[in-house]
């Protein structure tokens, strides 16, 4: 089915919540928006949708008043506005969540809210503006204590303090970048009863996002962008999933990947009663136990911030477990160091590939030996081999279609995509035996995503156990064998992918043990 | 992109090697600029001020040759400061370093029992050891329990310098000094020859040029060269490939400081042939050779023109001093302008400047 491409132009009687006319935006190098022209009217959820770097962002934040368009103009309820700073937009009536909040954690929510507000008293500002979350969060369901700190708040709940900061300051457009990235999917489901109200009462909310599913489930309009262009406005109802992923990519996407079944073998990385702290010094695992088979990849669901970091950490050797086992391939390595965990064929593909994963000053073919540049081939009593690090990073940067000028072309240079694909080619062609892959695909293109969960696959086939911990449960879906979820540092439950239903493992997400509880691992 | 005035600011993501090497003789030129409003000020023309100094130092072989003497140990401090800045180790130390150095040399000239031809090598051993261990503490210091590095090196300096004093006036103090506050003179067998007609001990200039050579192979060739460069870049990833930061650390500073140490071996025993006032024996080399190294960007073996320069400039100085009347300490001015210079040129390496069009929308503060 072929949507319209061009929604009808909004009615006269009623002006437009939110005009953005022909906006260009360019950065060195690139046109982040190219005449952008979109529209929200009152009383409607509108989604933005498209890939990493499609331009989203980029229109919102002009729209917030944080960049200034080289060209083009906004019009607010039928007025051109000139918005030059967050400042101005919220006296326009704009507010926005940002993807990460921006709040004080020491302060209770109504500090947070009454910071920056105009019209508070100068003494006890927080007093005055309590009553009136208790008002908001009763009008649009959004339960919040004024009186409790930001620090103790989940995510879910900090979103929440977001947007009654932003109605708070009078906002009637709210635009939200990546709400539900953060949520549980029976938050989700809150917020968007939440969403619905607000619309009810002719609020617009521009919903950024590049999850098809929800942006078909919540959105009256979606309007698809693709490298600064809008590809599109189409009606929530006319259009379907294929249709939106071909608008969003360019071409047809395939949503299945062929998968063959799973045939584990003996289990490769064991887990046993682990516990270990995070930064902060409070319990971040609390007798975690698992194992992961050869041939077979456990996916480990969860929302943020739950464990998986300190886990991931702990199987690596980059963090102290304070107690419990880990076994790999049947060896106990508790606590062990990274290069030692490294060299027993344990491969760590990280979470912040940038900070973590390669040396960005460094050239591609030495990012290539990290990890690996003490052994031979490429070194040799205490030498470097410059002949051999250079035929095994052709190799890898040809085997692994990882597109960069030179071997000598700093890794920094390379596109997101190929800093991953590099990340990979290194953790996998030492053959490693398991393979521990954190958030391995986040902010990816819908491309180089597909690419990097064949490698997954593929890993998987050769008999690698492969440990995968996303935030992104599709992915988890897509890919698992079994999926383990974390809440709060425990696992909540351990199924088999074919029998989990979604709404299963959003219950664990939220806490709900599943019962037998921990029937795996010891 | 960011609008400064009149000028539009792009970021440039890896500057070129020309790109370097002109912001940084930009900024030298620019700090000579400077430095002559300073010969103003003492009412001189600046003009035949820097022609005149030009002649005195190229003038003749004897007079050049104090730019090489000037730049030995410049040499050496500033090589180990670029292996320590690669590692990302903030080596302030280098004049407590090459002390240190001065102090063992100066203990196995005079009082150590040896054969008379193992002397001069052993000082130079002892040196390296006594500066590269008295550099070794910081390093631990910061990898053990997080103490900064600027700090704890620029302090040691101090340690050292009263160190020294402490020695030549109480126990190291000379019986045949009369009194001054010197040990006694070293022995010929501990005393560094000099290049007929000047006072380059030339050992210790060759010595820095070869060493110059070993750590531009080191960091180039080596696995602890590549572990130095990954932990100095990005030390989450060498955590993460399991680097070993105490051991890199370690022996970053070993070397870093041993190089300046061997500075000072060669100071005692190629120009006063005597442990002195801390003041006289190093006249700061430790603290230009930080500039030395920057001025190099990191890179050894460009680490020993820089040191030519900056010999140049104390040999220009002692020109100022007897040719011009100014006062020496003038050399610390210039020191100083280049520094301040070279750091507030930098903006020009991770931003390309262009004058913004009329009429162009203004394009926002937050450029990303």
């Amino acid at each position: 089915m072929v949507g319209r491409l061009h929604a009808p132009t909004p009615l006269p009687s009623r002006p437009a919540l939110v005009l953005l006319k022909d906006i260009t935006k360019r950065f060195p190098g690139v046109v982040a928006n190219d005449r952008v022209t979109f529209e929200l009217r009152p009383g409607e959820v509108h989604a933005l949708l498209g890939e990493n770097g499609a331009g989203k962002t980029t229109l919102m934040n002009i729209l917030y008043g944080l960049y200034r368009p080289d060209s083009g103009e906004i019009w607010v309820k039928g007025r051109r506005a000139d918005i030059r700073s967050p400042r101005d937009a919220i006296r326009w009536g704009i507010g926005m969540v940002h993807q990460h909040f921006k709040l004080v954690l020491p302060h209770t929510v109504a500090e947070n809210v009454a910071l920056g507000l105009a019209g508070t008293p100068f003494w006890a500002p927080a007093r005055a503006v309590a009553q009136k979350i208790r008002e908001l969060s009763q009008r649009y369901g959004l339960p919040v204590d004024p009186d409790r700190r930001v620090w103790e708040l989940s995510a879910g709940e900090q979103q929440r303090v977001e947007i009654l900061k932003a109605l708070i300051r009078g906002a009637e457009v709210l635009i939200l970048d990546e709400p539900t990235s953060v949520l549980t999917p029976q938050e989700a489901q809150e917020l968007f009863k939440v969403l619905s109200r607000m619309k009810e009462d002719g609020h617009g909310i521009i919903f950024i996002s590049h999850k098809l599913d929800e942006v078909l489930s919540v959105a009256d309009r979606i309007t698809v962008m693709r490298r600064g262009r809008v590809v599109g406005t189409v009606l929530a109802q006319e259009t379907n999933k294929t249709e939106l992923a071909r608008m969003m990519v360019g071409r047809e996407v395939v949503f299945r990947l062929t998968k063959s079944t799973c045939q584990p073998g003996e289990a490769a990385l064991r887990v046993q009663d682990l516990y270990a702290r995070n930064d902060r010094g409070l319990w971040a695992l609390k007798g975690v136990s698992f194992h992961v088979c050869r041939g077979e990849i456990l996916g480990i669901a969860g929302v943020a911030g739950n464990g998986q970091r300190e886990l991931v950490e702990v199987l690596t050797g980059l963090r102290r477990a304070e107690r419990g086992k880990i076994l790999l391939l049947g060896r106990e390595v508790t606590n062990r160091s990274p290069r030692l965990l490294s060299d027993l064929g344990c491969a760590h593909v990280p979470e912040e590939r940038i900070r973590m994963g390669i040396v960005p000053a460094l050239p591609v073919e030495e990012n290539l030996i990290l990890k690996r540049h003490h052994r031979p081939p490429f070194c040799w009593r205490g030498l470097l081999r410059p002949r051999a690090i250079r035929s095994f990073a052709h190799r890898a940067v040809e085997e692994y279609a990882i597109l960069t000028p030179s071997l000598r072309t700093p890794a920094k240079l390379l596109s997101g995509g190929n800093i991953q694909r590099l990340i990979l080619a290194r953790e996998l062609s030492g053959r490693p035996a398991v393979v521990i892959a954190a958030h391995p695909t986040y902010g990816l293109d819908v491309g180089a995503t597909e690419q990097i969960r064949q490698l997954l696959l593929r890993q998987r086939e050769e008999g690698a156990a492969v440990l995968l911990v996303s935030e992104d449960l599709e992915e988890i879906l897509e890919l698992s064998d079994r999926i383990a979820v974390m809440f709060r540092g425990e696992i909540m439950g351990i199924v088999s992918a074919g029998e989990a239903s979604l709404e299963e493992i959003g219950l664990m997400m939220a806490g709900e043990r599943r019962s037998p509880v921990r029937s795996e691992g010891t | 992109m960011r609008r400064l005035g009149p000028f539009v600011l792009e970021p440039r993501l890896s500057p070129s090697r020309a790109a370097v090497l002109g912001v940084s003789l930009g900024a030298v030129v620019f700090a000579l600029l400077l430095a002559a409003a300073v010969f103003y000020g003492y009412g001189r023309n600046p003009w035949q001020a820097y022609a005149q100094i030009g002649r005195g130092v190229f003038g003749s072989w004897p007079s050049f040759s104090e730019v090489l003497r000037r730049a030995i140990p410049l040499i050496l401090c500033g090589v180990g400061l670029t292996l320590a800045f690669r590692a990302q180790f903030w080596n302030i130390g280098a004049e407590g370093q090459l002390l240190a150095g001065a102090v063992a040399a100066t203990g196995v000239a005079l009082f150590l029992p040896v054969p008379e031809g193992w002397r001069l090598p052993l000082m130079f051993l002892c040196g390296f050891l006594a500066g590269g261990l008295w550099a070794v503490i910081p390093a631990l210091l910061r990898v053990k329990l997080a103490v900064n590095d600027v700090i704890s090196t620029l302090m040691l300096n101090y340690v050292m310098a009263y160190i020294v004093e402490w020695l030549v006036h109480g126990p190291w103090k000379g019986p045949t000094m009369r009194g001054f506050a010197y040990t006694d003179r070293f022995p010929l067998t501990a005393q560094l020859g000099w290049l007929p007609g000047t006072r380059v001990h030339w050992v210790t200039l060759a010595l820095g040029v070869v060493l110059a050579l070993g750590v531009a192979f080191l960091l180039a060739r080596t696995r602890l060269g590549y572990e130095i460069r990954v932990a100095g870049q990005n030390p989450e990833a060498a955590r993460y490939a399991g680097i070993n930061f105490t051991a890199v650390f370690a022996l970053v500073m070993l070397l870093s400081g041993g190089l300046a140490g061997l500075a000072g071996v060669g100071e005692v025993a190629g120009i006063h042939r005597m442990l002195r006032s801390p003041s006289h024996i190093s006249m700061g080399y430790g603290y230009t050779a930080i500039i030395v190294a920057w001025l190099a960007r990191g890179n050894p073996l460009v680490a020993v023109f820089t040191a030519l320069f900056f010999g140049l400039l104390f040999a220009a100085g002692d020109h100022m001093r007897i040719a011009l009347g100014l006062p020496f300490q003038i050399v610390g001015v210039f020191q100083g302008l280049i520094f301040f210079c070279l750091i507030g040129f930098e903006i020009l390496l991770s931003w390309r400047v262009g004058l913004a069009r009329k009429g162009r929308a203004w394009s926002g503060q937050i450029g990303s």
